[in-house]
């Protein structure tokens, strides 16, 4: 059997395509929870940044616009997360999960009218030098901007937690918010910084759902993916780069269901279907068995409201 | 000058008081959401939450809508009074239907007294054997109970899915992805002719008993209440944490499965794709507003039933979008969390020229 080695690159690039909306949702989020608070609204700001991207590309014209502007809509939408969580001291969990039903309901009354209207096409790049090189061209070009963003970020973020000020300070909001507090640092002003910028990124993977990946606007089309993000970053025990392989793992699941039902493998496709959501929970279990090493990755006071007296 | 000033004990009033509160700020939050979509805010709010229930049929589906989103209610309230966060009620409740909607459909060329008790007991086991997935890995694999129990809502309608597509289909039923019909003895029975209204509202009833004898009258209701506050004086008064997450989820799976079978046995009468308008999660909604109290639950589930009736009636009278129930159920959450800095915190007048 001879295998094409161009087919097994655009099937890794596939793979990484349908990887880049879990790769930003995690990260952001990732970044919220160092901070210490458990945002579970991904899904919410994800469907809002999904609707928003799409809603703005049609109405404008443009493709800046829309996904910038999906980025403020996501950053928008968590800002009601951020003052109930950190002004209003509510509970982390119940404010995520109204975020989330608030977000897919909402999405769905304004998307109403974009139901059924093709997206437009999403500039590549480097797109001349994709019969370059076997196997590597599909993986390394043709590819949105958003795209790179994406596989770019985790490195980023990783440099910024290890090795920035701000970083740190992230950090030990998330680990002692007393302490840092008592340094001087305004730990609420730090956990709305995070929240808004967990829900910028939310916002952007959204987008590139609605306009890059699909595209076009279907209802719920996030399918979960936020939940899927949500895991990720628990899987990752907290640390960046692991979430760009947790990722590759689900988009290679998702990928090998359409692969597997083309093949003719006789495995109801619900199966197929069901198969990311199992996985997640197998490998939820095999990471958070060992108690103490959770323990010792998550930040502290992950989830906990911190208010200062005065 | 106003200042606020932290409460030196929660106060019990406002605790009662601020559902009531939220509902009020959700009414005019959803005006201005219905003006900025060009209706006229009142026109629009009447045919949300006064027509749908304006005539006995009306009252009727208001009882029909509330019926699950009790139950299941009911049952989160043991889980999340004891700090459990059982996020995947839809998921027991599918699984139930499915498992209900199994053992009815053995029957279903034959009559009986006995096949509707076996059918109910089959959901309620259904919901049961589902919610314990999340419960053993949280308390064996120390497995985070949130996302467990939610990824297990998407593989519970996916299960149902390829089940009434493929070996369960109706045989003479042209490819339709849905079930035979039940027989009668496994229907719920109507309790008036012409309305939809079925028996399965003594379930939730009887839930709601229940639950309030076991939360203010027995020792495991203490036990729930202590671990919900703290954790750590639960493990220091030497409480079995482990075996009562188990029941706590046990619990409010039975419940979601009962909520399922009523669903099944009641107004559909045969298993197809949609069991379930989300009741499962809408329920969590419900429990907060009720504030995890049986009798509040009632009133909950009755005003969040009235945004099902009311997201239908708008769409068909005013051609407002359906997901506007969804919004101003997330809304009311927002809102009911909001209010509960007045718990915490008063505002204190100061005269400023002293």
């Amino acid at each position: 059997m001879i295998i094409d080695v161009n087919f097994v690159g655009l099937i890794i690039a596939s793979i990484m395509a349908s990887a880049v909306p879990l790769i930003l949702a995690s990260c952001g989020e990732l970044i919220t929870e160092r901070s210490g608070v458990l945002n579970l609204g991904v899904e919410g700001m994800m469907i809002i940044g999904a609707i928003s991207g799409f809603a703005l590309m049609t109405v404008t014209g443009s493709l800046i616009i829309a996904v910038f502007g999906a980025m403020l809509a996501g950053v928008l939408i968590s800002t009601i997360f951020a003052f109930l969580t950190q002004t209003l001291i509510t509970n982390h969990v119940a404010t995520g999960l109204a975020l989330t039903i608030f977000g897919i309901g909402i999405s769905a009354m304004i998307g109403k009218n974009f139901v059924g209207i093709p997206g437009k096409e999403f500039p590549v790049l480097f797109e001349g030098l994709k019969d370059t090189i076997p196997l590597l061209s599909p993986i390394l070009f043709g590819h949105s901007i958003v795209f790179y963003f994406a596989f770019a970020l985790p490195f980023i973020t990783s440099y910024f937690l290890k090795k920035t000020k701000i970083g740190l300070i992230v950090r030990a909001v998330g680990d002692s918010p007393e302490s840092a507090s008592n340094q001087g640092i305004n730990v609420r002003f730090v956990r709305y910084a995070s929240i808004l910028y967990g829900g910028a990124m939310c916002g952007l993977a959204g987008a590139y759902l609605s306009m890059i990946y699909t595209p076009q606007w279907i209802e719920n089309m996030t399918g979960g993916r936020g939940w899927i993000a949500l895991a990720l970053v628990v899987f990752s025990t907290w640390n960046p780069i692991k979430i760009l392989i947790g990722a590759m793992i689900f988009g290679g699941l998702t990928i090998i269901q359409f692969h597997m039902q083309a093949i003719g493998v006789r495995i109801p496709v619900q199966f197929l279907t069901a198969l990311p959501y199992i996985v997640t929970i197998i490998v939820l279990v095999v990471i958070s068995r060992d108690s103490r090493k959770i323990r010792l990755s998550t930040p502290s006071s992950l989830g906990k409201s911190f208010h200062k007296d005065n | 000058m106003i200042k606020i000033v932290k409460r030196d004990q929660p106060s019990k009033a406002i605790f009662f008081f601020t559902p009531v509160l939220a509902i009020f700020l959700t009414l005019i939050a959803g005006g201005i959401i219905f003006y900025i979509l060009g209706f006229k805010p009142f026109e629009a709010l009447k045919f949300f939450f006064i027509v749908p229930i304006a005539d006995k049929y009306g009252f009727s589906e208001l009882l029909l809508k509330a019926t699950p989103l009790c139950l299941i209610a009911i049952g989160l309230s043991f889980c999340f009074k004891s700090n459990n966060w059982n996020i995947g009620a839809e998921g027991q409740l599918t699984f139930g239907a499915i498992v209900s909607g199994g053992v009815a459909l053995l029957f279903y060329d034959q009559e009986g007294f006995y096949i509707l008790p076996i059918v109910i007991l089959a959901g309620a086991i259904g919901g049961m054997i589902y919610a314990s997935i999340p419960a053993i890995l949280k308390t064996y694999f120390n497995t985070n109970e949130i996302l467990v129990s939610l990824m297990l809502v998407y593989v519970s309608k996916l299960i149902l899915d390829y089940l009434v597509v493929g070996p369960w289909s109706n045989p003479e039923g042209f490819n339709f992805p849905e079930t035979r019909q039940f027989s009668d003895s496994a229907r719920l029975p109507l309790l008036f002719e012409g309305l939809r209204i079925h028996a399965g509202i003594f379930l939730a009833l009887a839930a709601v008993v229940i639950s309030w004898f076991v939360f203010y009258k027995t020792y495991l209701g203490f036990q729930m209440k202590v671990s919900g506050f703290s954790l750590k004086t639960a493990k220091y008064a030497g409480y079995k944490g482990k075996k009562m997450i188990i029941l706590v989820f046990l619990i409010s799976g039975a419940c979601a499965g009962l909520a399922g079978v009523g669903e099944i046995t009641g107004p559909i009468g045969q298993l197809h794709r949609e069991v379930s308008p989300d009741y499962g999660f809408t329920a969590i909604i419900v429990a907060f507003l009720g504030r995890l109290h049986p009798v509040g639950i009632i009133f909950a589930s009755l005003v969040v039933a009235i945004t099902y009736l009311g997201a239908e009636t708008a769409q068909i009278f005013l051609q407002i979008p359906k997901y506007t129930g969804q919004v101003f159920q997330g809304m009311i959450l927002f809102f009911l969390l909001a209010s509960d800095y007045l718990l915490f915190f008063k505002f204190k007048f100061i005269d400023s020229k002293k």
